[in-house]
This record gives structure tokens, C-alpha cells and sequence, in this order.
């Protein structure tokens, strides 16, 4: 077996987050709509992937808050589901999240005769949230070892590393990946065969975080480490 | 047993160590909580656990309580209902004995003050403190436990100038925030798990304290518990009850809540409850003192259902209570509830008395999805809605403080 190339560890973090009210708060589509225009890319962040982080189901009906005020307060079902299929991993930035956001109210707002105006107990509250992210002291030396430890990993820290990530990192991808992806670079600084981790790192690239709880993308990520670990040990024997 | 330890054993072992790790920063900061009452009420609950908690994880935390003349509660009352919309009309007579009350307690904290890194100070009652504190190298945060979402403008003006000299406030829901010149987080409240109210009772215990009230726990029961206000819309319940029944001979109703000693209107309400529960020997309508927790406890435990059929609500921690008690909940679709009610989850959100009523009836129906419902409001409760989590915030709002106002704050 070819020695595995060295790779900076991965420490695991933890995060919490906290609400701040923006004072910006909408009664009807186009109040809506032109706060968003204004509001700061931290607040689109929260309504749309804040919504893992607070008190949910499986299979809510839909995926941010704009989608459910739509539903819930406009009744307009129409809107609620266009804007429902925003899905936030396809976009590389906030402000193109922004824009398609404006587009699909937009193109709504041509089509009604009249905003449907709500009372002020069911106005959208523009949120935004600060992340306060601090380590566990957990350090991981190699991938194999996220197989036993990934699913004792707390809910704030799959979404930091799993969503937050997708922030930070060039090119939108998740801190895993990332991190798989040093694994894969090093090697090919000293080539000896594929590129090390690649198809954990496709599995891992092919988790939808779209429709899953936080809950959920451990375990998922979870059964990719340990079938990785796996199919490694079947690979030797 | 350390207080740390009985709080994983209801909250979790990962909570715990959640709050260990976040705390680790704040090690020795000195922490000061000012409220107006160490007995009785949300916020002496909340704080007679979380400044142990804080202890436990090495701040240096205390609780410091502001206490005046009749007149400084007389005015602070109408604070309280002016925040809350009455159009009170409050004498500068008062006001001029709420501002001198709040300087004699600066004065007397003044040591403490001076020492601490973090003033936590809880609603109107101390929040005129600040005024006259010479240490503004401390972080003065206010603490909001008030529905203020509609408040009487004047009262608010006049509070608003004392808290606008804060760092930061924190209200419990989103609506309730008011436009301030400072962050303004938003922490909704909490239950404790180890409080009266919420502890695992014996069964032998729920039993006897529905004996004492003719209650037959053998048959279904339905409850609410909430002090006779038209806003809680007890006349509602017992409509949605009778209408319940005609499906459910069997089914019975208790109304608990408070005395209404000084509340005109609240006797007006218990009175037509009365009378409208009067020819039905299956509908309990109790007046229990306002430290019956653990009757309430076990009022609530012995159901099945628990309704909060709120016209208007705040947060609702009587929903809370009762979903940390494995019940199914029917809510007024308003306030807080809505975040805690998720339909076809933890319970159902209604309109109306037929609307409550239908769902009584659906819920009796799948009786399987009650304890089903029942086991997600629990977790749901453990996971949002214990001080634990309450506690997390706090800590993480400080130390969002502490680093300026960056959207991330990053610990080493």
C-alpha cells in the first residue's frame, strides 16, 4: 500500500447562533420585496439556511421563509412553491441568491391584480443571525476516523462545517470536501495510483443538504465515512 | 449532585458540554442579573437556575434585586400594562419616585457595578439604572420578558430613553422588538425541566391531586391552564369541549388558573366560565394559587390533550410546560405558539372552537399519533426550549458582544 501523503488535521468546531432583529418587517409582497432588495445578504442567509438550526420536522412543507410566510400568511401557494424551489447550494453568492429571489416575487407581483396585505401578527420579521463558532479540542488525523466520530458530532457542527462551509470555502464546497480534497492534492504531489479518498469525496459532493435535517446529514455523512472505511478494509484483505 | 449534572441527565451529556465549550471564554467574567422580585414570576424562575448554571461554569455571575416604596410598584405596574397596550396614564409624581428608586440602587450596587464586566438588567422595573451607574466600561444588556409588540407609545418613550443608552437588548420573539440605536437579539424564554411545575411526578401523586378535584382519570381529559382572561378564551374551550363531546360522552374538561385578586375583569370571566360550565358536572373549572405547581403539574400530566386557545398570546410557556409533558397541544394560532405548535408534529394550530374541537376529536381518534405527538413535543422542548438552550444564547450573545458587532465571531 502507498503511504498516505500528510494533510494539515481536521479540528472540529462548534457553532451557535444567535438572532438579531433588523427592524425591517413586511405586511405584503412588495414590502417584501423591496426589503429584500435592501436587506443585508446575513439576513437572506438566515431565512434561508437558519431554518436548520431552529425547531422543525421531517418533511416540512417548505425549505425557507420566505416559502412558508408566502403559504402561511399570503396564502398564495403559487408564490409559496416557486419560491420553495430556491435552492441555496446551486448559488455561489448571496447576491445571486438575491437576484433570483427578486426575480421569482417580481414575476409574481405581475401576475396578481393586488398584494394581499396580512395583519401585523403575521408580518414577515426580517432576522439576520451572528455565528459564534468555537472548537471541541476534537482533532481528526485522518478521514477513516470520522466514521466512528462523525456520529457523535452535535448539531452545531454539521452545520458549520457541512453548511456554513459552503461560505467560506472557494468554490461553495463543505468543509469535508474540502478537507478530502488537501488529502487528493498531496498525493498528487507524490503520485502512487488514484487520487486518495476521491469517491468518498463524490459521495460526500452528492449529499443533498436541500431536504435533510441536521440530524439527517450526520447520518449521512456518517454511512459515507463508514462505507469508505469499509470498502478500504475489504480492499486490503 | 452538581447542578451541571442534573441538567445533562434531562437536557443531554452533548448540552452540557456545548455550554462548557462556549463558556470557556468567559471564565471569571463577572456577570451581574438585576430584576425587581427574587420570589415568584417567569423571570426569578429563570434566574434562580440560570445564575447557578453560570456559576458552575466558571462566571463569576450574581443577582442583584431593585425593592422601592408602594409608589415604585405602582408605577412599574403600569409599565408593565403600558408596554402591553393599556393606555395608562402615569402621574410624573411616579415617575420621579421610579427614576429616584433606581438611583438609590445604582448607588448601592455601585461597588458591584463598578466590578462587573456584563449587567444583565430584566424588563422596566431596574432599567433606569444605567442612568446613574459611573461604570460604562461594563456591557449593559436589557432583558425584555414583555410582550411589547403593541405597546402604548407614551410608556414606551419614556422607557426607550433609559434603555437606548444600552449596549444591547434582547426580546423573546421578533415581533416584540422595538427599533433601538444597538443590536437587538432575539432569545425567547425558557422552562426549567427541574422547576415544580416540570419534574416527572409519580403517578400516585396525579392520581391524588385528581381525587381531590373529582377528576376520573380513566376517562379522556382535555385541559387548559391559563388565569381567566378573555385572551385566553376560556368560553372558547368550554364551546369546543361541548362540541368535542357529542362524540366524546365521556370526555371531561378542566380550566386552571390563577386568582384574580386585582384583575376586575379576570373575576368577569371566571364568573361567565362559570356559568357556562354550570350544567356540566364533567367540566372543572379551578382557581389555584399562584404557586400550585406541582397541581398544575400534575393537572397537566393527567391529560391527554392540552389546549391553549389564545385570542392573543405572548410566548406561551404554559404550551412549553405542557409539551415537556409528552402532550399533544391544540393552540390558538397567535404568538409563540405558532413556533412551538407545528401542525401534524406537536399539536395543532386552530381558529376557532370548531376548529379545536375537530381536532380533539381527530387526536382521540388516533390515539397512536397522540403518543406520538406527545414524544415530539418533548424533544422538541428538550432541544429549543429548556434554560439549557435559553443559557447557550446568552453566552453566545456575549460573546457576539464582546467581539463588536461581526456577523462571525470566531473563538480560539
Amino acid at each position: 500500500m502507498a503511504e498516505e501523503p500528510p494533510v494539515p488535521p481536521f479540528n472540529v468546531k462548534d457553532c451557535s447562533l444567535v438572532a438579531l432583529a433588523t427592524g425591517k418587517r413586511a405586511l405584503d409582497l412588495r414590502e417584501l420585496r423591496d426589503n429584500i432588495q435592501f436587506i443585508s445578504p446575513d439576513s437572506i442567509y438566515y431565512h434561508f439556511w437558519g431554518t436548520k438550526m431552529r425547531p422543525s420536522f421531517e418533511d416540512p412543507d417548505y425549505h425557507n421563509d420566505f416559502a412558508t410566510w408566502a403559504h402561511r400568511s399570503l396564502h398564495d401557494k403559487t408564490l409559496a412553491e416557486r419560491l420553495s424551489m430556491l435552492d441555496p447550494t446551486g448559488y455561489t453568492t448571496l447576491e445571486d441568491l438575491r437576484r433570483d429571489l427578486l426575480e421569482v416575487i417580481d414575476e409574481r407581483l405581475d401576475e396578481i391584480e393586488q398584494p394581499t396585505w396580512v395583519g401585523r401578527d403575521r408580518q414577515f420579521e426580517f432576522i439576520r443571525a451572528q455565528i459564534v463558532v468555537f472548537s471541541t479540542h476534537l482533532v481528526v488525523q485522518h478521514p477513516r476516523e470520522f466514521a466512528e466520530l462523525m456520529p457523535t458530532l452535535s448539531a452545531g457542527s454539521v452545520f458549520y462545517h457541512f453548511i456554513d462551509a459552503r461560505r467560506r470555502n472557494k468554490g461553495g464546497v463543505d468543509d469535508f470536501e474540502n478537507w478530502l480534497e488537501s488529502w487528493s492534492a498531496a498525493a498528487a504531489a507524490a503520485p502512487a495510483g488514484p487520487p486518495p479518498f476521491e469517491d468518498l469525496r463524490m459521495r460526500i459532493r452528492h449529499i443533498d443538504p436541500f431536504f435533510s435535517s441536521l440530524t439527517d446529514l450526520r447520518a449521512e455523512l456518517a454511512a459515507a465515512f463508514r462505507q469508505h472505511v469499509r470498502k478500504s478494509e475489504h480492499a486490503h484483505t | 449532585m452538581p447542578i451541571l449534572e442534573q441538567y445533562a441527565k434531562v437536557a443531554g451529556v452533548d448540552v452540557i458540554q456545548h455550554l462548557r465549550q462556549l463558556s470557556e471564554p468567559l471564565k471569571g467574567m463577572r456577570l451581574v442579573h438585576i430584576n425587581s422580585t427574587r420570589e415568584g414570576g417567569g423571570v426569578a424562575e429563570i434566574l434562580y437556575k440560570m445564575v447557578p448554571l453560570m456559576r458552575e461554569l466558571g462566571i463569576d455571575a450574581s443577582w442583584e434585586v431593585i425593592t422601592g416604596e408602594p409608589d415604585y410598584y405602582v408605577c412599574t405596574k403600569s409599565f408593565h400594562n403600558g408596554m402591553q397596550g393599556a393606555k395608562v396614564q402615569i402621574p410624573q409624581k411616579l415617575l420621579r419616585v421610579y427614576e429616584r428608586t433606581n438611583a438609590e440602587a445604582a448607588e448601592a450596587l455601585a461597588q458591584r457595578l463598578h466590578e462587573a464586566q456584563v449587567v444583565l438588567v430584566h424588563d422596566p422595573q431596574p432599567a433606569a439604572m444605567i442612568r446613574n451607574s459611573g461604570n460604562r466600561n461594563a456591557l449593559w444588556i436589557w432583558r425584555c420578558h414583555i410582550d411589547v409588540s403593541r405597546p402604548f407609545r407614551p410608556t414606551w418613550a419614556y422607557l426607550r430613553s433609559f434603555v437606548a443608552d444600552y449596549d444591547a437588548s434582547v426580546f423573546s420573539l421578533p415581533a416584540f422588538a422595538q427599533p433601538l440605536p444597538h443590536p437587538v437579539y432575539i432569545i425567547p424564554p425558557s422552562i426549567d425541566p427541574l422547576h415544580e411545575k416540570n419534574i416527572e411526578l409519580a403517578i400516585e401523586e396525579v392520581q391524588s391531586v385528581c381525587d381531590r378535584f373529582e377528576i376520573d382519570v380513566s376517562r379522556p381529559l382535555i385541559v387548559q391552564v391559563s388565569r381567566y382572561d378573555r385572551f385566553k378564551d376560556p368560553l372558547g374551550v368550554v364551546q369546543a369541549y361541548k362540541l368535542a363531546k357529542r362524540f366524546i360522552p365521556s370526555l371531561q374538561l378542566v380550566l386552571a388558573g390563577g386568582g384574580a385578586a386585582d384583575d376586575p375583569e379576570g373575576e368577569m370571566v371566571l364568573s361567565e366560565v362559570r356559568a357556562a360550565a354550570s350544567d356540566d358536572r364533567d367540566i372543572h373549572v379551578l382557581l389555584l394559587p399562584s404557586d400550585a405547581h406541582r397541581t398544575i403539574n400534575a393537572i397537566q400530566r393527567a391529560a391527554d390533550i392540552v389546549l391553549q386557545k389564545s385570542l392573543r398570546e405572548g410566548f406561551g410557556l404554559t404550551v412549553t410546560e405542557a409539551m415537556w409533558k409528552r402532550k399533544p397541544v391544540v393552540g390558538g394560532d397567535t404568538g409563540g405558539i405558532r413556533i412551538q405548535v407545528i401542525n401534524h408534529h406537536t399539536g395543532f394550530l386552530v381558529e376557532t372552537p370548531e376548529g379545536a374541537a375537530l381536532r380533539i376529536r381527530y387526536l382521540y381518534h388516533h390515539r397512536d399519533l397522540m403518543l406520538e405527538m406527545g414524544e415530539k413535543a418533548r424533544r422538541l422542548v428538550r432541544d429549543y426550549f429548556l434554560v439549557t438552550r435559553h443559557l447557550r444564547e446568552y453566552l453566545a450573545m456575549i460573546l457576539a458582544l464582546l467581539h463588536g458587532e461581526e456577523e462571525r465571531v470566531v473563538l480560539k
